[in-house]
């Protein structure tokens, strides 16, 4: 039996849903938010250095866990093999209230405003499907803004000269004072007339929205903080909407479709609730937001008869274009002790390389890395280091706090081959049917990884490294935390899957917002571009329900 | 001592829901195999999964992996122990593999030298373990990646079990700390209910 009919049911408290349900029930609309995960708390955060989001050798901390939620992984030669969420491939990101804002490190990045305008910029690219979004920076700066104090962001990027124009300054100073190798790293970027500045992040460094400061220590990403410092939908507008008491927040609850009659209008969602039973939820209108993995499987799980191959796929566009990042950079050996043990250790940046780079469509924010662990340490040594036996652990014991990295999220190409689309066989713990993943990065994208590689040797050597090796991802699918692209918004209903504002074209009443509607992915993290998306589908959707969207 | 030190590190796996460790089980087992002297010298605690022998094989071979010097090495930091639990959680699968690896080694240096890995000097291990992580270990014995697999399969979770938080077996008494040369932090803000389970 169908469940009371509300006013909206959203898919997913990750980034987007819990911003899209607090703009609604503020506004006095009745909401149910369903997640599959838990609700985790700060006194969660257990430290665990093999056992967390960002090193999961034991496991991911914050979900999914390993039994009963495979995917299928299909190599560049056809075959494939059954994938456990623990394994790199699976493109994880946490299943959990507040998703990846609950363990990220909250780096904080508005897009530059050519990220929007990738095709006008720089033309069509072979094998690629590059376009322009069908929004400008302009059109979403009002939004970042609300991102930005609403939810808290600290840093300063006055000394960036290559952003877009901004309102208003950040609410928060930076985290300080700064490490010993964000001084170095600073000194020497001005001394090769780059622009360094202080990373924007989601991360109090003053008590703000009631909480306390940053304590600096060295579990900062792939852990939840456990003082809470850091800024997550989670803590933020998720407690600000269960306040309205208009929205009911169901945790451990999987959405297995959503149900569209034969207009192609949503009339709710089926999910399995915390214990397993099928429920139908009946809702005026149906947000997906699931991350760009999840969100895709949703649609093709919900199959109508206008839409026989998925919701918003007519034109075949949901699932193509898996995006994410193609992390590159270098790490550089100094003749000293660097470690100060200040977390969260990412503090420095430079936007000077993320366009006008000859030859290249596109480029990267780099910025130091955040603290490595000492097992994450294990993996990062110059090539002809040793493994083990007591060289090993000599060249360790020296150099463990003298290694700093310098990295970015690379700009990748779309590719119509990236994909994830249902596997015909393979069915989650609820019998749902999981996503097949197949694909590979454009090889454009793995050039501008290779020459934003040598962009931060080059910085790392005049801050004074000794040795420099550097790290250029291959071509191998990409996804992972910063999955995006695979329901593509745009103007065009044979082009893309939704519109400027997450519409599934041709559906009056579903929307889809998380980076899934990412035309491109900028060379920055994404999640201050989803949250500002989401504020901005928020706003037109109290519109449309004050219009009377039934 | 013994229980006292399982209670503090095992606490942190018994909110994983279906992990729960069975703690006065695993202690009672622990005494019973210490006092039939089933334990080797070098080992602390009983063992889970692996045999007194296999244990005694593993042991040494994560110990040339990471060997003992002015600090700590592998052995000290119980990275067998690591191992054995896993086994019996996370890395059921690689049960069979570690079996295999346990036995070949010992047959390796059996052949070589006529006595088990962890009898032999840690030059002659040290020489054993370069040729299989080369996969130059004998196919007969290692299968026919030469033994490449096993070898990568030790090293990674010999790196685990030294570095990794004490409450997964190894690294005990954080016994890397000083070979990192930054100081361990305690866990805290940790699963409070946990505590109360076992206090």
């Amino acid at each position: 039996m169908a469940l009371d009919k509300v006013d909206a049911v959203i898919v997913g408290a990750g980034a987007a849903g819990p911003i899209i349900a607090k703009e609604l029930a503020v506004a006095g609309y009745h909401v149910v938010l369903l997640e599959r995960g838990k609700f985790y708390q700060p006194s969660d955060c257990r430290k665990d250095d093999l056992y967390n989001q960002r090193t999961t050798i034991l496991g991911n901390a914050f979900g999914p866990d390993n039994e009963g939620e495979p995917r299928v992984s299909v190599d560049a030669k056809g075959n494939e093999r059954v994938i456990l969420p623990w394994e790199g491939g699976y493109n994880n990101n946490a299943a959990c209230v507040g998703g990846g804002t609950l363990s990220y490190g909250a780096m904080a990045w508005r897009y530059h405003p050519f990220d929007f305008q990738m095709r006008t910029r720089y033309g069509a690219i072979k094998d690629s499907t590059l376009d322009d979004w069908p929004l400008s920076y302009d059109d979403l700066e009002p939004y970042y803004e609300q991102a930005e104090w609403e939810i808290g962001v600290s840093g300063d990027d006055s000394n960036n000269p290559f952003k877009g124009p901004r309102k208003r300054p950040l609410p928060m100073p930076p985290v300080g004072p700064p490490s010993k190798e964000h001084r170095l790293l600073d000194t020497a970027a001005r001394k090769l007339g780059l622009h360094p500045f202080d990373i924007p992040m989601l991360r109090n460094s003053v008590p703000y929205n009631g909480r306390p400061a940053c304590m600096r220590c060295r579990w900062c990403v792939g852990f939840a903080c456990e003082v809470d410092a850091k800024c997550g939908t989670q803590n933020t507008v998720l407690r600000t909407a269960l306040k309205t008491g208009n929205l009911e927040l169901r945790t451990e609850c999987m959405t297995r479709e959503v149900v569209v009659d034969d207009t192609g209008r949503a009339t709710g969602v089926k999910y399995y609730d915390e214990n397993g039973r099928l429920q139908e939820q009946p809702a005026k209108l149906v947000v997906v937001s699931c991350g760009a993995n999840e969100s895709a499987r949703l649609l093709l799980n919900s199959k109508s008869k206008l839409f026989p191959q998925g919701l918003g796929n007519r034109y075949d566009w949901v699932g193509r274009n898996l995006q994410g990042h193609n992390y590159t950079g270098a790490f550089g050996l100094f003749e000293e002790d660097m470690y100060d043990d200040l977390g969260p250790g990412a503090s420095i940046a430079i936007c000077d390389y993320n366009h006008g780079n000859p030859g290249l469509a596109g480029g990267a924010m780099l910025a130091n890395e955040f603290i490595r662990l000492p097992i994450q340490a294990f993996g990062i040594r110059p090539p002809e280091t040793p493994r083990w036996g007591k060289p090993f652990k000599d060249y360790f014991r020296r150099n463990y706090r003298r290694i700093v990295a310098v990295q970015g999220p690379t700009q990748e190409i779309p590719v119509w081959e990236a994909r994830v689309q249902l596997d015909p066989k393979v069915k989650d713990k609820w019998g749902i049917p999981v996503l097949r993943m197949s694909g590979y990065r454009h090889q454009h994208t793995v050039e501008i990884g290779e020459a934003m590689s040598f962009k931060a040797e080059e910085w790392l050597k005049a801050a004074g490294a000794v040795r420099t090796w550097r790290k250029v991802g291959g071509r191998g699918l990409s996804g992972g935390q910063h999955q995006a692209g695979t329901v593509r918004m745009g103007k065009d209903s044979k082009t893309s899957a939704v519109d400027a504002y997450g519409r599934v074209h041709d559906s009056d009443n579903v929307y889809v917002m998380d980076a899934s509607v990412h035309v491109t992915n900028g060379g920055f993290n994404p999640v201050l571009t989803i949250m500002a998306l989401a504020y901005r589908a928020g706003e037109h959707l109290v519109k449309r329900m004050k219009g009377g969207v039934a | 001592m013994l229980s006292g030190w399982l209670t503090v590190y095992d606490r942190g796996q018994n909110s994983q829901g279906g992990q729960d460790l069975k703690r006065r089980e695993f202690v009672a087992t622990a005494a019973t195999a210490a006092t039939s002297a089933g334990c080797g010298a070098r080992l602390a605690a009983g063992h889970r999964f692996f045999t007194k022998d296999e244990a005694r094989a593993i042991d040494a071979w994560t110990e040339c992996l990471i060997p003992a010097d002015d600090l700590p090495g592998a052995s000290q930091a119980q990275v067998v122990r690591y191992i054995d639990l896993q086994l019996t959680r996370r890395f059921k699968k690689l049960q069979e593999p570690y079996r295999r690896a346990a036995e070949a080694i010992d047959r390796t240096a059996m052949k070589a030298h006529q006595k088990a890995f962890a009898e032999i000097t840690i030059e002659r291990q040290t020489d054993i373990l370069k040729e299989i992580e080369a996969g130059n270990g004998d196919k007969a014995i290692w299968g026919q990646d030469g033994g490449k697999a096993a070898f990568e399969m030790v090293l990674n979770h010999t790196m685990q079990g030294f570095f990794g938080n004490p409450r997964h077996g190894g690294n005990r008494d954080f016994a890397s700390a000083k070979l990192v040369g930054v100081a361990p932090v305690q866990s805290r803000g940790r699963l409070h209910y946990s505590f109360k389970e076992n206090s």
